[in-house]
């Protein structure tokens, strides 16, 4: 009886259709994409292309280095980190309650049915919403916002970071902790604990290394983030960087570009840093 | 005479994957409800027994273990916890009502990163606040009552060890040291001497009995080990395709024999049986 059962599986792979037509509807869907986007990189090669980018990246040598300059950068380099690290605690501060509410891992009303409660489950979806549009609002649109608000300068940069990072943060999260083992907190809740317990003592030993190095990764690209906003007023490098773009002043470029590699090698060996001390 | 702490009447139950599946909507209820990973369970259970459950693999086991945790919610008949049913409370006051109850699972998941220490004084999580849980992360609240409870199992130079860095017994018998720092009344041990070597099984299955009646807690085990059931337990369920054969305190030898003849070799996820090297497939 046993053996007619196990016959008509034979040794077709049920994934194997769904992985053909995953990869062929890929495909077709990229085509028009390219068409729609002009996406032409031999035009990077033709000559009249070729002498701009000569003359562009020409100037950038050799790159300002005289003390005053760079004593300013300093100052501005400094503004861009505090900009940053501020931006990101506040998202932190902001993100991780949203991520305790959105989480289904720590979802009481959900043992030994799987059914979430009603109301649970509607909040939850109410902050899974409220953090997609905390985070599709790019930062560089609040920043606009806000140097109107509160005027030129650091702070508004602050804020702009703060909003965005915070739902990019809680979504990112929530999937981290959703995708770690989920086991070693359910057996905690299905033992009496309660959720914030269960967080520190099962999900947080499992996921924190991921959490730390993904949050650096966002420091990092808050770093980033906030030079682009120093072209719209927000201070730091980036508007330090605007005022050589608009003096064409390459060389003080150049220097900028280098402080930006620097920070973020830093950003990357704090980050190895801070991993190695976990594992 | 007192009530019992534990009622199940005519109780049905499927697989925790059935039911998950279904809430994922990979399986449809409809298809789903032909199987049971439990039958008609009726048991009578009070306080201070101690019970060892016996049976081939997939016997619906785990299932019931995790059915009496309130871990998993009965699909039919009534499960009740001194005379009131748990799954007809709100949910604030059946998680409170889980504090009473000890599960451990046959593989402990215990995270990996994490000290041994901090492992076992989990065990007290239901009875701490946050505040006392937080601080217990920074500096262990009582190292020596975990010391006590790993000294039992043989575990106390483990006390500040990382949990990965532990074999498969030593995991399993921190799993059960988490045990003893809890405070449960009703524990539900499931296989917990299945990584152990046959002296260790019997020393822990004795530190499992003596802690159960000191506190006169009821414990009630799964167990592949016969001989150990047999000889340990004044009551033994005998479990065979989600089914009682047997519920007794001396079962003779024909009972055990009945129940593992002929037991069917059932997967425990039945979605893709491999084909066997003697099907007719691969002779052709």
């Amino acid at each position: 009886m046993n053996e007619s059962r196990l016959q008509p599986v034979a040794f077709n792979d049920p994934a194997w259709r769904s992985r053909v037509v995953g990869s062929l509807t890929f495909i077709i869907v990229l085509w028009p994409v390219l068409a729609l986007t002009e996406f032409k990189p031999w035009l990077l090669l033709d000559a009249q292309s070729l002498s701009a980018t000569a003359r562009f990246v020409g100037n950038f040598f050799p790159p300002t280095h005289d003390p005053e300059f760079l004593a300013m950068i300093m100052t501005a380099t400094w503004q861009t980190i505090a900009m940053a690290t501020a931006g990101i605690v506040l998202a932190m501060i902001t993100a991780i309650p949203l991520t305790f509410i959105v989480n289904q891992q720590l979802s009481i009303s959900s043992i030994g049915s799987n059914h979430m409660h009603r109301f649970a489950y509607i909040v939850r979806q109410i902050v899974r919403w409220k953090l997609v549009l905390l985070r599709s609002i790019p930062e560089l649109v609040w920043a606009l916002l806000f140097v109107r608000i509160i005027g030129l300068g650091p702070t508004a940069g602050v804020f702009a970071i703060a909003l965005t990072y915070s739902g990019m943060l809680g979504k990112v999260y929530a999937e981290i902790i959703e995708s770690s083992d989920p086991q070693a907190t359910k057996i905690l809740l299905e033992n009496g604990c309660s959720r914030f317990q269960a967080f520190f003592y099962g999900t947080l030993p499992n996921a924190a290394p991921e959490l730390i190095s993904y949050t650096i990764y966002r420091w990092e690209c808050a770093i980033r983030g906030s030079v682009v906003m120093g072209f719209v007023g927000a201070g730091g490098l980036g508007q330090r960087m605007d005022e050589s773009m608009k003096m064409l002043a390459g060389g003080e470029v150049s220097t900028m570009l280098m402080v930006f590699v620097l920070l973020v090698g830093t950003a990357d060996a704090i980050s190895h840093l801070f991993r190695r001390g976990l594992e | 005479m007192a009530s019992p702490q534990l009622r199940l009447q005519n109780l049905f139950s499927q697989h925790p994957d059935v039911v998950t599946a279904i809430f994922d909507g990979s399986q449809s209820p409809s298809k789903s409800n032909a199987k049971f990973a439990l039958e008609n369970i009726t048991l009578t259970i009070t306080r201070g027994e101690q019970i060892a459950i016996i049976g081939p693999s997939g016997a619906g086991k785990t299932t019931l273990l995790h059915t009496l945790a309130l871990a998993l919610k009965p699909g039919s008949g009534t499960l009740s916890f001194y005379e009131t049913s748990p799954w007809a409370m709100s949910g604030t006051e059946r998680h409170s009502l889980r504090r009473q109850l000890f599960l451990a699972p046959q593989t402990p998941p215990l995270p990996a990163r994490q000290r041994v220490v901090t492992t076992v004084m989990a065990g007290r999580l239901p009875n701490w606040s946050l505040a006392t849980a937080l601080r217990n992360l920074i500096k262990p609240a009582s190292p020596q009552e975990a010391y006590r409870a790993l000294a039992r199992f043989h575990l106390q130079d483990k006390l500040y060890a990382r949990v990965d860095k532990l074999s498969g017994g030593e995991r399993q018998r921190c799993g059960l040291a988490r045990l003893l720092l809890s405070d449960a009344e009703l524990l539900l041990v499931d296989e917990p001497l299945s990584a152990l070597d046959p002296q260790l099984a019997a020393q822990t299955l004795e530190t499992l009995q003596q802690e159960a009646s000191a506190r006169t807690a009821t414990l009630i085990c799964s167990l592949h080990q016969v001989d150990l059931a047999r000889s340990k337990f004044t009551r033994l369920i005998g479990l065979r395709e989600g089914k009682i054969q047997f519920d007794c305190q001396q079962v003779t030898d024909q009972m055990i024999a009945d129940l593992y003849q002929n037991a069917p070799l059932k997967s425990k996820h039945d979605a893709y049986p491999l084909p066997m090297p003697h099907d007719k497939l691969l002779c052709d």
